[in-house]
């Protein structure tokens, strides 16, 4: 039983979808106000984010992004913080990520070239999450203000940086110069391509598979390292992890460090993967739809695998949305995901109670324990 | 007694409260069955009962704060029906919260207006409630300065105020485990203020899971166990033993066999310790004694005179301001504060007053629990966690220790409350200590958990581990110690063998009066 009087199969997996039908009923009628017919549109979403060619390549670059960002909110939610600061640390990941691209393309051979700027971005992105965690742990900054306030930051040094000295030379849009063709994140059509297997051209690339790979790694850190053990603990209990004398200081900012590693990895997707130079905003968001789809997934590996699988159709199918409809603009699409995000994240557990009501009135009474 | 017992002779008993059919379910859990209550108009009423009998439950759905699955509730014959508490003080029920419920920052009369506030301004509250006071402190003597901040009030004085705030217009006065907080004095007088107000024509409900309070104050008491209303009786006409035998349900012998240890070497030398908080108060205050081994030293006193900070200090959760700490060859001061981590390398077992906020993680499984404060030792894995050894240790600490259900997948908060004890126990003795910290062993613990708890102390000791046990319950001091040590504001009032103590002494001792004056 969970603490919503749920068995544990309707709460990670059932009360997911209700909320999921609440927010596509929400949006239906929406679509259906604005006078399109909602059926069509999901239809034109769902074929757009799954069956068009390269559609489904699409769909799965964004989940990419999902992925880390969500893993990023989840490490540190464990540890019971709220970094909302994924952006900014995903931004400076994306410095990182480029930096070490810029300075080395010229000679490092790509096998080399992309572990070292995954590294960097992982690097820069821990970098930028370990001073509102050492904040938050030696002076009791907190890291939901902190963090925040560093997307602004992060924000400003990357407007200033792109729009300057990082500036691409003789253009006039703040960003960096394209990387040269080692610093590219090998496309997934292109890999599948040499073992003879023909997909559609997408931005989907290697990156997908460090994202699996980090979502492993968080797992095993979490439910089977002593690290992890700490973090949970205290997640749970600050009272029961000062008398285990756990070193609360250190694990706080080494959560959020991790946590920041993670954000910053998503440059490997965003940047390195496609598109190959840094562009300002590049991050779009992504850092803090992290937040719903860490809520979302329950703060579980898997659970925010799929869930952004589901974020990661909704940007593509989004996009298909606003292209064949004249009066679904970029904002409609906008709202959805917000609805979605809303129904998922904010009101999770709206319909927690009546689902447990309904449970109970149709399991056969059990024994008492 | 008497005088209400001739009245009920002379005509059919009129009943203030009459509860029928109750049942109340958390889910698979049966907290309440079929539960019957009649409460005599003007009578002190008690419900004893074990922790987790249904006795909180029962109040808290009779307050409105629960609601029942079946069941009817009738006040003076008429059928009610209480869906919240506003509704609980519509019908004229008042109830004072195990956990006060006041607003520390608040004078007495802020906190007493709190709720009764008529209009947008609050000048004739204020009048209104200043002259409920003061006819309140006339006729029952229940006084309190009006304008004093409830933080400013010592416990026994905040209690008072949170019976004036449940008296506001009401003449059912619930009181639920009132007295965990006082000192023996403080319970007189509580006691005191109680029967004047029955006198006057309350209806009190006493609910407590202590047999003497009950003996020395009720006109009638009820029994539940186990969510069921078992027996009601003029207390009268019983005695502490048959009471106690219709909690348990069984014969239970709360007699501690103590064998005769010889005491060894000091394990734990305290000098002159200090700990002054964050806001600058001194809640340790100069404190020295030793523990040999096999020895149980307790430290008695009213919760929140130090204990707990002492507590904290030996186990290394807080760093001493001054003073210092011999233990296991280190010396602690506040220039060489030990973590808890190391205290425990050290040779320290705690078992902490708090097992929901320190000594478990609720919502870990009994595996996990095994381990907290341990998770470093070397023999459970590397890198990663070797989960067999980890589950080899749980099993180990489970079985040893009787901890019932003995499965090691459920999660600490699905255990009772006894079993949670257990569960802390088991892991702190299995780490084999030279020095054990106790505090508050049998809070919210069953009686059959009690007796298991107290001979794996004596065992202990036996073995020759040195024992500080801290504790709120006199009996429990009396029946357990070597020497008891007596804290008041974080002074240490005075250490004596328990063969020279008696718990009137030790009463005296906990409001301040030094030994020598106390015996």
């Amino acid at each position: 039983m969970t603490s919503h009087g749920l068995p544990r199969w309707a709460d990670v997996g059932l009360l997911p979808l209700i909320n999921i039908l609440a927010a596509v009923i929400v949006s239906g009628v929406l679509i259906w106000v604005i006078g399109e017919n909602p059926f069509e549109a999901m239809a034109v979403m769902f074929n757009g984010a799954f069956v068009y060619s390269g559609g489904f390549g699409y769909t799965l670059y964004y989940t990419t992004n999902f992925i880390f960002t969500g893993l990023a909110v989840a490490v540190a939610f464990h540890a019971a913080m709220f970094n909302i600061g994924g952006e900014g640390q995903a931004y400076i990941g994306g410095l990182g990520a480029g930096l070490a691209v810029l300075m080395a393309d010229s000679f490092l051979p790509g096998f080399l070239l992309i572990p070292f700027a995954v590294a960097f971005a992982a690097l820069f992105g821990a970098a930028w999450a370990f001073i509102p965690g050492y904040l938050q742990a030696t002076r009791g900054s907190h890291i939901v203000i902190t963090t925040i306030m560093f997307n602004f930051i992060a924000a400003s040094v990357m407007v200033g940086l792109l729009s300057g000295p990082m500036m691409r030379e003789g253009q006039g849009s703040p960003e960096t110069r394209i990387f040269e063709p080692n610093g590219h994140m090998p496309y997934m059509h292109e890999m599948l391509g040499w073992i003879g297997i023909e997909v559609a051209r997408s931005p989907l690339n290697l990156s997908l598979v460090i994202a699996l790979a980090a979502a492993v790694l968080v797992w095993f850190i979490i439910w089977r390292t002593r690290f992890g053990y700490a973090a949970r603990t205290f997640g749970h209990s600050p009272g029961a992890a000062e008398y285990a004398g756990i070193n609360t200081t250190w694990l706080i900012i080494a959560v959020l460090a991790l946590s920041g590693a993670l954000a910053g990895m998503m440059a490997s997707n965003a940047v390195l993967g496609e598109p190959h130079k840094i562009v300002v905003n590049f991050t779009s968001g992504y850092g803090f739809t992290g937040i719903a789809v860490a809520l979302m997934g329950r703060n579980h590996p898997v659970g925010i695998i799929l869930a952004s699988l589901l974020f990661g159709a909704l940007f593509q199918g989004g996009t298909e949305l606003d292209f064949e409809f004249q009066t679904i603009t970029r904002e409609t699409v906008q709202v959805v995901q917000g609805l979605i995000i809303l129904f998922s994240g904010a009101l999770a557990y709206m319909f927690a109670p009546m689902l447990a009501r309904i449970l109970f009135m149709i399991t056969p009474e059990r024994e008492p324990a | 007694m008497a005088k209400n017992k001739k009245k009920d002779g002379a005509s059919a008993p009129s009943l203030a409260l009459s509860l029928s059919g109750i049942s109340k379910s958390f889910g698979p859990v049966h907290a309440n069955r079929d539960v019957a209550l009649d409460v005599h108009k003007g009578s002190i009423h008690g419900i004893i009962g074990e922790n987790g009998a249904g006795k909180s439950t029962l109040m808290n759905i009779l307050y409105g704060l629960y609601s029942a699955d079946a069941g009817q509730i009738a006040i003076d014959g008429k059928p009610v029906r209480i869906a919240s508490s506003s509704d609980a003080i519509a019908h004229g029920i008042g109830m004072v919260h195990q956990h006060f419920m006041l607003v520390k920052t608040f004078t007495v009369l802020e906190n007493v207006m709190l709720g009764a506030e008529k209009g947008f301004q609050l000048d004739s509250s204020v009048e209104a409630t200043r002259a409920q006071l003061k006819k309140m402190g006339d006729e029952y003597g229940l006084s309190v300065d009006p304008d004093t901040l409830i933080s400013d009030l010592p416990v026994g004085l905040q209690q008072r105020v949170e019976i004036l705030k449940a008296l506001r217009g009401a003449n059912i006065l619930i009181l639920d485990e009132p007295t965990g907080v006082l000192t023996p004095q403080e319970t007189q007088g509580l006691f005191e203020i109680l029967r004047a107000l029955r006198d006057e024509g309350t209806t009190i409900l006493f609910i407590t899971h202590k047999l003497h309070e009950i003996m020395a104050l009720t006109d009638r008491v009820s029994v539940m166990r186990q969510g069921e209303m078992v027996a009601h009786r003029e207390t009268a006409k019983t005695d502490m033993e048959e009471l106690a035998q219709l909690m348990v349900g069984r014969k239970v012998l709360l007699q501690v066999e103590r064998t005769k240890v010889e005491a060894g070497e000091p394990v734990l030398q305290v000098r002159d310790l200090e700990y002054v908080d964050a806001a600058g108060v001194k809640r340790v205050d100069g404190l020295s004694f030793d523990v040999r081994a096999g020895e149980l030293l307790s430290v008695a006193g009213v919760a929140g005179n130090g204990q707990t900070e002492l507590l904290y200090m030996l186990s290394g959760i807080l760093a001493p301001t001054g003073g210092s700490i011999e233990i296991g060859g280190a010396k602690v001061t506040a220039d060489n504060p030990v973590d808890a981590a190391h205290m425990r390398d050290l040779g320290v077992s705690h078992v902490p007053e708090d097992r929901h906020n320190r000594g478990l993680v609720l919502p870990f499984d009994a595996k996990e629990n095994s381990i907290l404060g341990h998770h470093n030792d070397r023999e459970l894995g590397g890198l990663l966690f070797d989960r067999a050894a980890i589950a080899e240790r749980a099993t180990r600490q489970v079985t040893e220790f009787d901890v019932r259900p003995p499965n090691i997948d459920l999660r600490a908060a699905q255990f009772s409350g006894g079993n949670q004890q257990k569960l802390v126990l088991a892991r702190e003795i299995d780490a084999a200590p030279s020095l054990l910290l106790i505090g508050q062993p049998t809070r919210g613990v069953d009686i059959g958990a009690i007796e298991f708890i107290y001979s794996r102390l004596m065992e202990m000791r036996a073995a020759g581990c040195a024992i500080l046990l801290v504790s709120v319950e006199l009996e429990e001091v009396m029946s357990l110690s070597d020497r008891i040590l007596v804290m008041m504001d974080g002074r240490q009032i005075g250490i004596v063998d328990r063969d020279a103590a008696d718990e009137n002494m030790l009463g005296l001792m906990m409001a301040g009066v030094s030994s020598e004056k106390a015996a």
